[in-house]
């Protein structure tokens, strides 16, 4: 299978591998997938008192396009607002990637680590958000 | 290619020098057809063709009349199965095989199923990936006319008791073919002892040439006759028909008369080097978990699970090592392996899986090498997956439950 150059970066050199401490009220934290499907993304996020996402992680069990997708996702979802990251698709992660059809799933999976990673920010806040769709697919 | 490091042996092999050495004179020189009776040329390929049949009967024990060349191992499992089932539909239609079969087997009876033409049994495994002779024996009817069982599997290199399952079927008077592509060269195969009636090979598994194989086919206690599947001018003893392929049939020979003269040195070396690999990974990773059974084992084969760890991401990490994983991403199919979904492992140690499957041409540098890239590109990617890290924290995976899809 080639996987495209930017795959590869992100496999060979992922951004901001790591955790955050998870009982931070500023941090929120999505876990989604399962090992027997082949992938699990966690995915943090730390807003500050901006409202600006300054810091973001992940951690992901899967495939070479799953790792580049969360990897990417991190990377985009630092420095905007929570509002903005939601808006983030996962068609925009395909293109930028240039995945395949059968790694389309990786992509949704990364979109979804962040929307549930911000809904958990948001619930923390005491603003929970609706996010639907986003967990069970 | 000469950095990369292949354990993938159990996949294909690359032709011995040996092989092809015998092999060259056939395309050019001497390109007769064996069928052709009339002239040096016919008799010239007629001969190089009987001294591989030779050769190959050697090798597994057999006598050369009762080996039948065909295309490969896919082809010698339909005819071995198809042409039973045809030739015997007057005595019955009942066909006992196993769910980690080679898919030219599991396809040929379930074309059968489909067609109506045979009602099949699939006899399930254990963890080990192993069919007990017992089991066999419990599901054999009065209309059952064939038992198929491969020898070793190609994943996890499990050995069934073929000797036992075979004296079941003798005594029952039921033939018994087994898939001896991965066995062949590889353990003692022999016929007789076995208590085999077919037995399937491939001459690109034992360092001959891809596209040639054979069909034994027993001749005596009991006479076996199959329906031809492939119509023509009657050669292989009216049951597949075609002209011979002789180059690929020399190499076949060849390669066969080779494993048997190598077959102590080969064995040795198959399993000092798979060994090594093994202690190698084992003695730097934990959570590594063998895949089929330690002690009925072909000795090239090494199928592990490296938990928390995707096997198609590992494979990425390690781009000059060349295996193979039964990883849904790496199939077709995105489902992952049949035969380690049998062994009930759970999928997500099927997705963790990953096969090494060393040959003659491995050296121990290769090993070392290999090993090495496989322990640090693990422990990376163990660093970046939060199974790893839940399992760290005292999480039981099993018990968590997840958003799936």
């Amino acid at each position: 299978m080639a996987y495209s150059d930017k795959v590869l970066d992100h496999y060979e050199n992922p951004r901001n591998v790591g955790s955050l401490d998870k009982n931070d009220t500023r941090v929120g934290t999505g876990v989604v997938g399962a090992p027997e499907c082949g992938d699990v993304m966690k995915l943090q996020i730390r807003v500050n008192e901006k409202g600006i996402i300054e810091d973001a992680k992940f951690k992901t069990f899967g495939c070479g396009s799953a790792i580049a997708s969360s990897s990417l996702a991190t990377e985009w979802v630092k420095g905007k607002t929570v509002d903005e990251a939601l808006k983030i698709k996962n068609t925009d992660i395909v293109e930028e990637l240039a995945l395949p059809p059968v790694k389309i799933h990786c992509s949704v999976l990364a979109e979804d680590a962040i929307r549930a990673a911000l809904s958990d920010y948001r619930a923390k806040q005491g603003t929970p958000v609706a996010t639907p769709g986003t967990n069970a697919h | 290619m000469s950095d990369h490091i292949y354990l993938d042996y159990n996949a294909t092999t690359p032709m011995d020098p040996r092989v092809l050495d015998a092999m060259l004179p056939f395309f050019v020189e001497r390109f007769g057809n064996a069928a052709s009776r009339s002239h040096q040329f016919g008799w010239e390929a007629e001969e190089a063709v009987k001294i591989a049949r030779g050769h190959v009967a050697d090798l597994i024990g057999a006598d050369e009349k009762e080996i039948i060349f065909t295309s490969g191992a896919t082809e010698s499992d339909n005819l071995a199965i198809k042409g039973t089932v045809e030739m015997l539909a007057s005595k019955g239609k009942h066909v006992v095989t196993c769910v980690t079969e080679h898919k030219a087997v599991l396809d040929s009876c379930k074309y059968l199923e489909s067609k109506g033409e045979a009602e099949v049994t699939w006899l399930e495994v254990d963890s080990h990936g192993r069919v007990s002779p017992e089991r066999v024996a419990a599901a054999l009817r009065d209309d059952t006319v064939l038992i198929t069982l491969m020898t070793a599997n190609n994943e996890i290199g499990t050995i069934h008791p073929i000797r036992e399952i075979g004296e079941i079927a003798r005594e029952r008077g039921i033939w018994f073919h087994t898939d001896a592509t991965q066995a062949v060269a590889k353990m003692p195969f022999d016929v007789d002892a076995l208590n085999v009636d077919m037995a399937s090979l491939s001459g690109h598994k034992i360092y001959g040439p891809k596209g040639v194989g054979a069909l034994y086919v027993r001749r005596k206690n009991p006479r076996v006759r199959l329906a031809p599947q492939i119509h023509g001018g009657g050669h292989e003893r009216g049951m597949r028909s075609g002209t011979l392929n002789v180059p690929g049939i020399v190499g076949l020979g060849e390669a066969c008369r080779i494993a048997k003269l190598d077959f102590e040195k080969d064995q040795a070396h198959y399993r000092r080097l798979r060994d090594r690999m093994e202690r190698l990974i084992r003695e730097s990773l934990d959570h590594v978990q063998l895949n089929g059974d330690e002690e009925h084992r072909l000795p090239t084969t090494f199928n592990v699970s490296f938990a928390y760890v995707e096997g198609e991401s590992l494979i990425m990490g390690i781009p000059l090592v060349a295996v193979s994983s039964g990883s849904a991403c790496t199939s077709a199919s995105l489902e992952p392996s049949y035969v380690l979904r049998a062994l009930g492992i759970g999928d997500d140690m099927a997705h963790s899986s990953i096969r090494f499957s060393v040959g003659r041409f491995t050296t121990e540098n290769q090993v070392d090498e290999a090993a090495k890239t496989v322990i640090q590109t693990v422990k990376r990617l163990r660093d970046m997956s939060p199974l790893y890290e839940m399992a760290m924290e005292g999480i039981d995976i099993s018990q968590v439950k997840w958003k799936t899809h």
